[in-house]
């Protein structure tokens, strides 16, 4: 055999890898969710009972469900508003500009921080402030594991869309202001109904991003196994619950946890195909 | 005229709405970045007390030491040298699973632009990366921990964490194979270069700062990875070289000081030291793709 052959067999080979270990991910998920499904049924995604006591072992995955959705969208919902604004400053108002540069600098930095530092500081500056506002008694909660989510996926919020925003052809901007538009009149009757898309679908994968965060939202929501029923409420999320019972758990809890996991995978999995496939849709045009 | 004057008014009341809006972006951009300076200022003043040469040499002290201390009004004793190596340890295990196999498919993927195959590879690694880290720590208990080391591992933390490097590794492998111009190529080819020869000593040396790079940025994520190492490599009180063994790392002891009401003077400086590796790998890593992007 020559090199050439066993070059070409070689690089195939390690794209079988990446083939195997993601079939293999999603086969593993299966196996260890069958024995709480085979117990639960379909009922294991509509109970929000928690139960670990031995003999009366019950468990369902809603709570923790809806404790991601609420969170994950509540945080989006804050992010919206300080992602939009970066991204004109930095492809509509000051585009190439230095204070731009300096300004994506900083919030690529907010995407370097790790997710338990995040963690800290929300615990130690946030809360305190939150109880001070009288917002919430304990601190910890949906409200507050939210707000350090929304500035968590702010960098992921602003990448695409700054960029998208930059694309928007030259001409048609000029042909709005010929037409005698303020520049606010332009951005929102031009830019936006032409970038729309390409923003939308960097928010659809911030969104993607928030979902699955665990160690910022561990430390912040409260952990409580039960439906929040307000947003300043405690609750807990997918990725949090099994963080802080995957240790200790084994039978059917550990089944449990890994059918969550598994519902999780599929839940951001659906979340970032539909921001990919928008995204895809707007970068061929 | 009067239709001039309240035209007059309209276009002022317009030009107000513009102002107003233009500055309203400026002033939320503004508070947008309050929160980095915010987390970076804490970390640096609450942590650069306990940073010390102990900090660095000694492992993470029990609970018993730190209360005593604490009782006594001393600085706690003792360091996160358990932490430190546990990552370096950890990073390397990740980084010998996915910089090979990474690279290698990255210039699969760009050596064989569209084909359904390829397609398939690529939209596999576009739902890798999607991945929440706690899920592939599920996996790392369930393929490693469970059924290769009987325990938690090194190896169960570094395989979980080499998961999460492989489709950024994939990804700027092709992103800057790519951007290589064909001609350099068809250059080597010409002159009877074999097939192999010319990835391996033209395509990879030309593109070697953009493969750095990746392997880099990939690194500096997964230095600060805590979730998915709860569930293999667990963490450990002791510099553990054992690849079969429960291992420690920094992001995991600032969670263990984080439980510890003895030991929660440390969680700072701790968060501190990750800080400053996430953002120096981080540096060196755009510093290199500066300057060498020759092509």
């Amino acid at each position: 055999m020559n090199g050439e052959k066993i070059t070409r067999i070689v690089l195939f080979l390690s794209t079988l890898i990446i083939l195997f270990i993601s079939i293999g991910i999603g086969f593993s998920l299966v196996k260890g969710s069958i024995p709480a499904f085979k117990e639960f049924g379909i009922q294991f995604i509509f109970s929000s009972e928690w139960n670990p006591t031995e003999g009366r072992e019950e468990y369902g995955a809603l709570s923790f469900i809806v404790g991601t959705l609420v969170t994950s969208i509540f945080a989006l919902i804050i992010c919206i508003p300080m992602a939009f604004s970066v991204s004109l400053f930095i492809g509509e108002y000051f585009r190439n500009s230095k204070l731009a540069n300096v300004l994506s600098s900083i919030i690529d930095l907010l995407a370097g921080i790790p997710s338990i530092v995040y963690g800290l500081w929300g615990f130690y500056v946030l809360r305190p402030l939150v109880i001070d506002l009288g917002i919430n008694e304990q601190g910890f909660g949906i409200f507050t594991a939210s707000i350090i989510l929304a500035i968590m996926i702010i960098p992921y919020a602003t990448s695409i869309s700054s960029e998208i925003i930059q694309m928007v052809p030259k001409d048609l901007k000029e042909a709005a202001y010929a037409l005698g538009a303020t520049r606010r009149e332009m951005i929102f009757k031009v830019l936006i109904p032409s970038a729309g898309s390409g923003i939308f679908a960097s928010y659809i994968l911030a969104l993607g991003r928030a979902l699955g965060e665990t160690m910022a939202v561990t430390m912040l929501i409260g952990n409580t196994n039960v439906i929040p029923d307000s947003l300043f409420a405690t609750g807990n999320t997918m990725a949090s619950v099994i963080a802080n019972q995957f240790g200790e758990a084994d039978g059917l809890k550990l089944s449990s946890l890994i059918a969550i996991g598994l519902l999780l995978f599929l839940i951001t999995w659906i979340v970032n195909l539909i921001g990919r496939f928008i995204k895809n849709q707007v970068m061929k045009k | 005229m009067d239709f001039i004057i309240k035209n007059t008014k309209s276009l002022n009341y317009r030009l107000f709405k513009d102002k107003l809006f233009y500055y309203l972006i400026i002033i939320i951009s503004a508070i947008t970045i309050v929160p980095v300076l915010l987390i970076l200022a804490k970390l640096f003043i609450k942590g650069y007390r306990q940073i010390n040469l102990s900090f660095f040499t000694e492992v993470a002290p029990n609970t018993l030491e730190a209360m005593t201390a604490v009782a006594n009004n001393e600085i706690i004793p003792g360091g996160i040298l358990n932490g430190i190596t546990g990552s370096i340890f950890m990073v390397l295990i990740a980084s010998v699973i996915a910089v090979p196999i990474g690279i290698l498919t990255g210039i699969y993927l760009s050596e064989n632009q569209d084909k359904i195959y390829t397609n398939l590879i690529r939209t596999l690694t576009d739902i890798l990366q999607g991945v929440p880290s706690i899920v592939l720590g599920i996996i790392g208990y369930i393929w490693i921990v469970k059924a290769v080391t009987n325990g938690f591992s090194a190896l169960a933390g570094g395989f979980s964490l080499s998961i999460m490097m492989l489709p950024l590794i994939i990804r700027s492998t092709e992103e800057t194979l790519k951007m290589i111009p064909e001609s350099i190529k068809e250059a080597g080819l010409a002159l009877g270069v074999p097939y192999h020869k010319v990835i391996f000593k033209l395509l990879l040396p030309t593109g070697l700062s953009g493969l750095l790079t990746g392997v880099l940025l990939s690194v500096s994520r997964i230095l600060g990875e805590t979730a998915p190492l709860i569930l293999t490599a667990l963490g450990s009180y002791a510099i553990n070289w054992n690849i079969e063994k429960p291992t420690s790392a920094i992001p995991l002891l600032i969670w263990e000081f984080y439980n510890d009401p003895n030991l929660i003077n440390l969680i700072w400086s701790s968060s501190l030291l990750l800080m400053i590796f996430v953002l120096a790998i981080n540096i060196i890593a755009k510093r290199i793709s500066a300057k060498y992007k020759t092509y």
